[in-house]
């Protein structure tokens, strides 16, 4: 995440990893759709910037899912639970 | 508690929690079948979950209602991707009006369940929830914490 630091331009970034400047593209599209990242163009260079507030709120969002997942499946463990008391099911 | 990981992927705004359970995976897989099975842990005890129609095939639709405490019910429903008993089932999850039939200005998130088997006959599952953008994730937990279903930031901060 080296935008995160600062605008990059996305042929530079397709340098530093190890994939080719389509796939960048293809990724920084996919983050900027979802808020993660701005793009602006100077020149003929693309600029992406990471945002660094709507990572960290995204990530606020999925612990909050998190929550909701971890009391269905605490449900889920009673239900098994309850059954095995009852005797082996197996 | 048995969750063994959760993966968060804030760029693909999607999450994954693990949870190995001994029952064996035809035990597992009545969780998501038998609609009686599923209103048990669908909704919180504050708000439980009453399913009207369970059709679990591919485009087939699970539909179901939410009662809280004063009375008053939400609705919901699946549209079914894809069923491999009793190793996965795909669907998307949405809101809907009170005559069951999809909101569409509300969000949709898709759900991605796989069960495999463990050699000492036990059931690792494995969820997947992906949604359509940040705020689709806003509103949902908007509507979930009216329904009991995630905790306002408050009383999350009160636990941790």
């Amino acid at each position: 995440m080296r935008t995160l630091q600062g605008e990059q331009s996305v042929s530079v970034l397709a340098r530093s990893y190890p994939m080719s400047f389509a796939a960048v593209q293809k990724h920084v599209a996919v983050l900027e759709r979802a808020g993660l990242v701005t793009k602006r163009r100077r020149g003929r260079e693309q600029l992406v910037q990471g945002n660094v507030l709507t990572l960290r709120s995204v990530l606020g969002l999925l612990e909050q899912f998190e929550a909701m997942w971890r009391s269905r499946i605490e449900r889920i463990d009673e239900i098994l639970a309850e059954e095995s008391d009852e005797g082996d099911t197996k | 508690m048995t969750v063994t990981s959760i993966r968060k992927d804030p760029a693909a705004l999607s999450m994954t929690i693990t949870t190995e359970f001994d029952s064996p995976i035809g035990r597992v897989w009545q969780l998501w079948e038998n609609p009686r099975q599923l209103e048990r842990w669908w909704g919180p005890p504050t708000y439980p979950a009453t399913v009207v129609d369970h059709d679990l095939t591919p485009g087939g639709k699970v539909s179901y209602f939410m009662t809280g405490p004063d009375g008053g019910q939400s609705r919901g429903y699946w549209r079914v991707l894809a069923v491999d008993a009793p190793y996965r089932l795909d669907f998307e999850n949405g809101f809907a009006d009170d005559d069951g039939s999809p909101n569409p200005n509300m969000p949709v998130m898709v759900i991605q369940v796989v069960l495999t088997d463990r050699p000492d006959g036990g059931t690792r599952m494995a969820i997947e929830t992906t949604f359509p953008s940040p705020d689709a994730m806003t509103q949902i937990l908007s509507m979930g914490i009216e329904e009991g279903m995630t905790l306002a930031v408050s009383q999350i901060d009160g636990i941790l």
